[in-house]
């Protein structure tokens, strides 16, 4: 099981953790605007790379704070996390992922 | 009855302490220390087990948690009673009771050995041929046949009685495995001050220092430094020893499971322990010293009762005083025979020959057996064996340039193998450790490590005692030192040889990292030859051979073709020699072939030590309403909602004093609430209190429907939408003050919803100002429903007008009942004229008795969920998630209603203004009266036009609720019917398995269509 440090509390098991799907990714300020292949990328197309995926987690079973973070899909490791409306951190792959 | 292969004196069994046990109901005498495989073993009985597949007669071949054949069955009575143990690792107790498996009618005669004979017609892979045809039998016949031949264990019938408790412990350093160098590795890490877990999985900590008779360490035996040494540990308070336990799996972030076993070792147990222990144990540091495996060699008929791995035969006589025989042959590949031979010879053992594949044969171990005048043979082979229930002889013949000899046969009642020992890579490999093949070793050994870990001694290919016990400390301060530092990044560091830092004076036989991977040579025809690879899944280098040839290249798809390496002893002594085989017949280096994953568990791990206390009644959390006591001690029936325990209806004595089934007593309940006054226990509805100064805001982007113009004391129906635009939830909401909602959700939805906001609140639109707050638990809900409704509760509150004119239908108000503040609804979800009093929860059954008692004057009737469900349908009121299944939107559920279509944006919208949200051939909520008024739908029955229309019918919808309606006299019934709300007035038909149901497609209102009730 990880460990995944939540930027609010520190370092908790992943029982306390659940995931929330790719980070980054806005609502549109004006929906209406879009067209509908616009909407549907929003909707549904997400970018599953193999590494380094940012990503939105919950602390749901403890402050209850949505978070976002780093993973490497490859190891399944988190590289770093950080608060929900921070930037995206300059981090490649090779640089990361420890235990 | 005595122990005749029982050494005069010496072991580590108490020969004060005799124990009496049975095995296949026969009586047998052993001595506390013993294992239930050396006290047979002493006793002279090999024959333990039947094999899988050819139910061929086998005995032991390990003295460890390796041992693939001795499974047996262990019971203290009919519940708790244990398949599948391996014979080598049950401690002796007295009375214990084991049971062979898989033969029929006995282990000396069984009927399955027939498949033994017709084994040229079972190859590897035999299945996927053979039992093609006709199609269907498989299922029906071959399966069924092919499981009950070749199976394991039973499982007992009975539940467990047994207790099972789960630990979590922390430490800096976790050492596994209580050999030498886990040992040292505990000594070192503890001596540093570190917390340390040192675990091992048997009974007595030491390892191979268990079975050494002749090595000295520090100038001591080696079983006194032992001794000291645990004496040393256990004394210190920084030091947990945790023998009888299992390190089963390695997880991710250095979790460790271990598998404690606390009672099985004991003859009357008691009630006071658990039978075993989880410990998930999170260790900074882990030391892995697993220790290594000896192989057996691959060679005709090495499977026969009474062939066992050297090593193994060492350790039954200098460990348990236990001799495997009178006349043993060895077969080696390395000096471990010679060790063996040197040991039981002093232990009474004749050793016939020693068979050396090697042709260079020096070294002490040679040296010192030839010395002792056993009759050593180069380049010699086993060819075979005889002896069905025991080996009687055994085949050797030179081996020169490839071509094996002339044979000669050598009588004996032990044949001794010795293929060189392979490393315990499995935790290892299970922390997703990178192997290296190491080719001086001839194995693969730990290379890159992922997890903060590091591998000592035998583990990673450390031979010698005096380096293993170097090596251990080393590595064991290495980890302490980390654990502090607590930075060493362990990603992509393979962890140097460790520099000893304390000098160990140890004096052992070193036996090298000789050894032998493959199947070794032996010109008999290879269509009869059986030389046993897997002993467990009975594959033979035959059948590895035949998956090449037919095409396997991989490891991966030999093991899965052949199923070597698969049993529950996960190929502990078979890998590296299918490896070996696969490589010689590819012509392949052994690190090209590949190497299968190791998974978890490393040995068998019962099911009840996952469970835990989780079981029974304590399985799932149990949620219950403050007014559920009053419910059960008037006679409800329970339904479980989610974890919820809701009332589901209350049967009355009827004629003749017998009990009302639930269609009766939904029928009264239901003509009750119709016809004067019912109450129900709404509590279980999902509460969310919206604060803030822009709670309207967020209501209005969250729920479909508009609210800034909802004045305080409104109710209004919500619908919550996902983003996608279908229906995720609806409910109740009433607007307290200006910055203040009590929003109420369906059930089951509760968290969810909950989520659903709050992920918008945090994510989308920070800048908004309000905040969320789950009130579920914090309000009792009592629905008051029908005619009635306003004269029970009038004399019961006070500060609300409950006039007409002054709290009409959806309204909310705060005042007091009995003097309980409330929040009361006016609302109704059954049609009639109701309300429902939301009261602290600590006041909830209060207040319920007051209803209750106020509301007997007309004959006021607590009912249950059926009943809620029977009245809202007979009103077309929908239930999401009933009606509703994720692809439903406002408007198929006939909610168009409630979108505030002037509304610029909310979750959902901008998804409904896509074309097929709207195209009219979208399934919709429509009623349904069958033609027949007695005949009640199945809920969840396919809609056609026409049932007799070529297969694949087209279908038009479903059924989603269903009832008999007391009230109108016949059934009813709501769908999702393609373009449902045109279709009404048509007939449509719901096929069932034998005949065709007509149906006249209806409004979806069945009862007081008009809505002239809910005003009272």
């Amino acid at each position: 099981m990880l460990i995944i440090t939540c930027p609010w509390c520190g370092a908790r098991p992943e029982v306390e953790f659940r995931y929330g799907g790719e980070a980054h990714i806005a609502r549109p300020a004006d929906p209406s605007a879009l067209t509908d292949q616009e909407w549907a990328d929003f909707l549904y197309n997400r970018t599953n790379p193999k590494g380094l995926h940012a990503e939105r987690w919950r602390h749901i079973h403890g402050c209850g704070r949505y978070f976002n973070a780093l993973r490497d899909t490859v190891s399944d490791f988190f590289v770093t996390t950080y608060k929900a409306g921070e930037p995206r951190p300059d981090i490649d792959a090779s640089s990361g992922g420890n235990p | 009855m005595t122990n005749r292969f029982r050494t005069a004196s010496g072991g580590r069994i108490d020969r004060a302490a005799p124990l009496s046990f049975r095995f296949d109901g026969q009586t047998y005498s052993g001595f506390a220390g013993d294992t239930l495989a050396s006290a047979l073993i002493a006793n002279g009985v090999h024959l333990i087990g039947r094999s899988f597949k050819y139910h061929r007669p086998r005995g032991f071949l390990s003295a460890g948690s390796d041992e693939p054949n001795a499974l047996v069955n262990v019971a203290r009575d009919a519940a708790r009673a244990a398949p599948n143990l391996r014979a080598t690792q049950v401690e002796l107790h007295e009375g214990l009771k084991a049971q062979s498996q898989n033969r029929w009618p006995s282990l000396s005669f069984d009927a399955g050995a027939v498949n033994d004979l017709a084994s040229p017609f079972l190859p590897s892979g035999f299945y996927y041929k053979t039992f093609m045809w006709p199609a269907g039998a498989w299922k029906r016949f071959y399966e069924p046949k092919i499981r009950a031949m070749a199976g394991l264990g039973v499982a007992p019938e009975l539940p467990d009685p047994d207790r099972y408790t789960q630990n979590h412990a922390h430490c800096d350093v976790l050492v596994v495995g209580a050999g030498p160098a886990g040992l040292a590795a505990a000594l070192a890490a503890a001596e540093s001050g570190a917390k340390v877990i040192l675990c091992d999985e048997q009974a007595e900590l030491g390892g191979s220092l268990l079975s050494e008779i002749s090595a000295t360490i520090e100038g001591q035996k080696a079983t006194d430094w032992l001794a000291a040494t645990l004496a040393n540990l256990a004394g210190r308070d920084n030091v947990t020893l945790l023998p009888r336990t299992t390190a089963f799996g390695y997880f991710p972030h250095n979790l460790i499971a271990l598998a404690e076993r606390v009672t099985d070792h004991l003859a009357t147990p008691g009630t006071a322990l658990p039978r075993e222990r989880l410990w998930q144990v999170r260790a900074r540091e882990v030391v892995i010293a697993a220790g290594a495996l000896e192989r057996p060699l691959v060679f005709p008929d090495n499977d026969r009762p009474g062939v066992l791995l050297a090593d193994s035969a060492r350790t039954y006589a200098n460990r348990y005083g236990a001799k495997v025989g009178e006349r043993a042959v060895i077969f080696t590949a390395c000096d471990a025979g010679y060790r063996a031979a040197l040991d039981l010879k002093a232990a009474g053992v004749t050793i016939s020959a020693i068979a050396d594949l090697r042709a260079e044969v020096s070294g002490e171990l040679p040296a010192r057996a030839l010395a002792a005048g056993i009759d050593v043979r180069p380049s010699t082979v086993l060819v075979g064996a005889k002896g069905r229930l025991r080996v009687s002889s055994a085949q050797l013949a030179k081996v020169k340039n490839g071509a094996v000899g002339p044979t000669e046969t050598i009588a004996c009642d032990s044949v001794l193998m010795s293929g060189g020992f392979t490393p315990s890579v499995h935790l290892f490999s299970q922390s997703r450790g990178k192997l290296v093949w190491d080719g001086a070793a001839g194995a693969y050994l730990p290379g890159t490590s992922v997890e903060r870990e590091r591998s000592a001694g035998a583990c990673r290919g450390v031979h010698g005692l005096q380096r293993v016990l170097e090596d251990g400390y080393a590595q064991g301060e290495a980890a302490a030192k980390a654990s502090r530092d607590h930075a060493s990044p362990a990603r992509g560091a393979t962890p140097a040889p460790a520099t000893p830092s304390r000098a160990f004076a140890a004096n052992a036989e070193d036996l090298g990292s000789a050894g032998f991977i493959g199947a070794t040579p032996h010109g008999r025809n290879p269509a009869l030859a059986k030389a046993f690879v897997d002993w467990q899944n009975d594959v033979t280098s035959k059948d590895i051979l035949l998956a090449t040839r037919e095409g396997m290249r991989s490891i991966e798809h030999v093991k899965r073709y052949t199923t070597t390496g698969m049993a529950t002893d996960q190929g502990k002594t078979s890998n590296m020699n299918t490896l070996g085989i696969v490589s010689e017949a590819l012509d392949t280096p052994v690190p090209k072939i590949g190497l299968t994953t190791f998974r978890p568990p490393f040995t068998p791990t019962t099911f009840g030590i996952f469970a835990g206390a989780a079981r029974g009644d304590v399985f799932d959390p149990l949620r219950k309403t403050a007014i559920h006591d009053w419910a059960a001690e008037h006679g409800a029936a329970f339904e479980d909602v989610g974890n919820w325990k809701r009332a589901h209806y209350f049967p009355r004595a009827g004629e003749g004093g017998r009990m009302e089934d639930m269609h009766a007593a939904v029928a009264r309940e239901c003509k009750a609430v119709r016809a004067s006054v019912g109450m129900f226990d709404a509590s279980t509805l999902g509460k969310i209190e919206i604060v803030g100064p822009d709670a309207a805001e967020f209501m209005n982007r969250m729920y479909t429907n508009a609210w800034a113009k909802l004045e305080p004391g409104r109710l209004r129906y919500g619908v919550m939408l996902r983003e996608d635009g279908f229906v995720m939830d609806d409910g109740v909401v009433g607007r307290m003050a200006a910055d203040r909602f009590h929003v109420t959700t369906t059930t089951g939805g509760a968290p969810r919803v909950l989520a659903h906001m709050e992920d918008y609140l945090q994510t989308e639109w920070p800048d908004l100002d309000v905040w969320l707050t789950s009130t579920t638990e914090q309000w009792s809900v009592i629905a008051v429903q029908g005619p009635k409704a306003r004269e029970v509760i009038a004399p019961l509150i006070e500060g609300i007008d409950l006039s007409k004119e002054a709290f009409p239908h959806m309204c909310v108000r705060e005042g007091t009942i009995l003097g309980v503040p409330t929040r009361l609804f006016s609302v109704s979800f059954t049609g009639e004229l109701g309300f429902e009093i939301n009261v602290p929860s600590t006041y909830g059954r209060a207040v319920w008795e007051a209803v209750y008692a106020a509301g007997e004057r007309f004959g006021i009737t607590p009912y249950g969920t059926e009943t809620m469900h029977v009245l809202r349908a007979e009103k077309g009121y929908i239930i999401v998630g009933q009606e509703t299944d994720g692809t439903a939107t406002p408007d198929d559920a006939n909610l168009g209603w409630a979108v505030g279509k002037a509304k610029k944006d909310f979750v959902g919208k901008r998804s409904l203004a896509r074309d097929a949200m709207s195209a009219p051939d979208r399934r919709q909520l429509v009623g349904l009266k069958t033609t027949d008024p007695k005949v009640v739908l199945e809920e969840g029955a396919q809609i056609v036009a026409d049932p007799s229309a070529p297969v694949p019918v087209p279908m038009l919808g479903f059924v989603t609720s269903s009832y008999h309606s007391a009230v109108l006299g016949r059934s009813i019934a709501l769908a999702m019917v393609k373009g449902g709300r045109a279709r009404i007035g048509q007939k449509l038909m719901v096929p069932m398995p034998t005949h065709a149901i007509e149906v006249e497609v209806v409004e979806p209102v069945f009862y007081d269509p008009k809505g002239e009730r809910l005003n009272g």
